[in-house]
């Protein structure tokens, strides 16, 4: 029974860090129509910033501990209102009109640089931000005690979850947003601003991912080769639950959390391949994933 | 079938590399080794390229050739680098044959996902495999050639470089000559309209896979002339990461040619080399500067440049 909540638990607190993170990638994907290989790196470079930030902030001192937490998160947005206008007007617009192959590939190329740039300005040595892992204390739960933050992050995913909801749902710009990913052009002809959408739509999707590197920098020692395994774990969430769709992205989140976990728990040496065989299953059974819906050939 | 002038040009190709292997110091016959057989695997990503599909999964294939050609060695006690090629090359092929009735109903993205989930399990699975070397891999043994084992490191390397060279340009030949045939100039056509195809009489699916299996063995060759001259292999073969090499080099070159597959494979390990030397932490930034300027100015890839100063390509007398 320990064992079983044990997995429950450490699958739920992995499932919202990835789900945070996912979800950012599959905005993007529905918006732009955009399969983002450097998603990765807004993660890693999220973290990196946040780290950053919570040394200089805890090197003053640490009177209010709990403001450097905020200090990180707000730091991601800088990085988010920074890099994503930078990159959607400044590199991705020019390819809309090519195959979405070429997208993968510019995206692919833009990983490379994003890759080498992150080692240039942080260099080689791992970053630490623990301070703010000890703010929400310990928790016992069914007899076990865990870390209040990784708890927290729960409630982080799924204020995440229903915020997005919300905002594409029940509020007039998020209808918009979901009238662009219904259809590009029609949005167009009836004058809604398709530039502007894809702006926001991209950056909100960079700061998910930034901000999943910010709350996951305490629990992790910062370093390079972050983006190359957050991005693969992004696209299994993604393809498993459906591109473009959120509540799949919740779903597969927490398969891809509860299957690692179980993994480490009972099979450790099937960790690194799980994610990837419910991925390759999933594409074998039902390529549009759980939550996608099939999309018309054109003749 | 190839006509007299691209066959005189193929053996004039290799004659020319072999001479220059003679004359070059022995770190740059590895290097072309290691781009030889790289290219190998790219060209195998122009084949399906040109049926439109793009795979992130190719080190899949690369890797099969690569423990192929290893356990066949340290397992099976053959050490005749034709032999091991061979091996490495036909192991590709049937898990190539084995896999790709599952790939072929699949699409652009979908395609590129699931050939990228393929190849990460088979990492994952091979980093846990102990009997296998886990993550550090297995060291081979340095190969004999028909009998005849090499005296000195030089030796080895150039013998490989020679054998490399033949099987590539014979492997380039004979994808040109497919390119060229009536069921390569249908992959094309697959590429710009698929329905098309099915409803003029042929099975897409049955294209794809042909492609898919022919990638696989390319890079299995391939894999196999790697391992051969690294004398070593390992799960890194299979990581996303060697199979977004083998992209960078296929949409450097481009569909047009077959040569630009090998030049691009170079022009990548000259660069990789010189500027790992000089700029340890910034190769990785200049290839991907580079193949945003090929993907913006150069759609068509470094061939493209070749062709259009020879003759029209076979693609655009297909049109």
């Amino acid at each position: 029974m320990q064992l079983v909540s044990t997995i429950v638990l450490d699958g739920l607190i992995d499932a919202s860090w990835i789900f945070i993170v996912a979800v950012g990638l599959t905005l993007i994907f529905g918006v732009l129509n955009v399969l983002n290989i450097a998603h990765g790196n807004f993660y890693a470079i999220g973290a990196y910033v946040a780290a950053s930030a919570a040394g200089w902030y805890y090197a003053g001192g640490d009177s209010f501990p709990a403001l450097g937490l905020i200090i990180m998160l707000g730091s991601t947005l800088v990085v988010a209102v920074v890099l994503g206008p930078l990159l959607e007007r400044g590199l991705l617009r020019f390819f809309y009109e090519r195959d979405e192959v070429v997208l993968v590939l510019v995206t692919y190329a833009l990983f490379l640089v994003l890759e080498d740039a992150t080692k240039l300005i942080w260099g080689v040595n791992p970053y630490y931000a623990y301070e703010p892992y000890v703010l929400f204390g310990n928790v016992s739960f069914f007899g076990l005690s865990y870390v209040g933050y990784d708890l927290m992050l729960i409630v982080v995913a799924v204020l995440v979850g229903v915020l997005l909801w919300l905002a594409l749902n029940r509020t007039t710009s998020g209808k918009l947003v979901l009238a662009v990913i219904h259809d590009r052009d029609m949005s167009s002809a009836l004058g809604i601003n398709v530039t502007r959408i894809f702006v926001v739509a991209f950056t909100i999707g960079v700061f998910l991912a930034a901000a999943g590197g910010a709350v996951t920098a305490p629990k992790i020692s910062v370093q390079p080769g972050l983006a190359v395994t957050v991005v693969l774990l992004s696209f299994a969430v993604v393809v498993i639950g459906g591109l473009g769709s959120i509540g799949g992205a919740a779903v597969a989140s927490l398969i891809v959390g509860i299957a690692r976990s179980l993994a480490i728990h009972t099979a450790p040496w099937a960790e690194l391949f799980i994610v990837y065989m419910v991925m390759a299953l999933m594409l074998a059974i039902r390529p549009q994933g759980l939550f996608g819906t099939e999309g018309l050939r054109k003749i | 079938m190839l006509d007299w002038r691209s066959t005189a040009h193929l053996c004039m190709a290799l004659v020319a590399l072999l001479a220059a292997g003679l004359v070059l110091p022995g770190w740059a016959n590895f290097l072309l080794v290691i781009a030889l057989s790289k290219g190998l695997a790219a060209l195998g990503l122009v084949v399906l390229l040109r049926s439109g599909l793009l795979s992130f999964g190719q080190g899949l294939f690369y890797c099969a050739g690569g423990y192929g050609a290893g356990l066949l060695m340290l397992w099976g006690g053959i050490s005749d680098a034709a032999l091991l090629v061979g091996g490495g090359g036909l192991f590709a092929l049937l898990i190539g044959v084995a896999t790709g009735p599952l790939v072929a109903g699949y699409r652009k993205i979908f395609f590129a996902t699931l050939t990228l989930a393929l190849s990460m399990l088979v990492h994952g699975a091979l980093t846990k495999a102990d009997f296998l070397g886990g993550t550090d891999g297995l060291n081979l043994r340095a190969p004999t050639f028909f009998g005849w084992r090499a005296g000195s490191a030089g030796e080895n390397v150039y013998a490989l470089y020679a054998f490399a060279s033949i099987l590539a340009v014979a492997l380039a030949g004979l994808c040109r000559a497919h390119f060229g045939s009536v069921r390569g100039l249908l992959s094309l056509g697959v590429r710009d309209n698929e329905i098309r195809i099915e409803y003029l009489g042929t099975s897409v699916r049955r294209v794809v896979f042909e492609n898919f299996v022919i990638a696989a063995f390319l890079a299995g060759i391939g894999g196999a002339i790697n391992a051969l001259a690294l004398s070593h292999i390992d799960p890194e073969l299979a990581f996303w990461t060697t199979s977004g090499e083998f992209v960078f080099v296929a949409i450097l070159a481009g569909q047009a040619s077959v040569v630009a597959v090998f030049a691009a494979s170079v022009l990548l390990e000259v660069v990789r080399s010189w500027s790992s030397q000089y700029f340890p932490n910034a190769w990785q930034l200049t290839l991907g500067v580079f193949m945003l300027a090929v993907i913006l100015f150069l759609p068509n890839g470094v061939g493209a440049l070749l062709r259009r100063r020879s003759r029209p390509s076979v693609e655009a007398d297909a049109k």
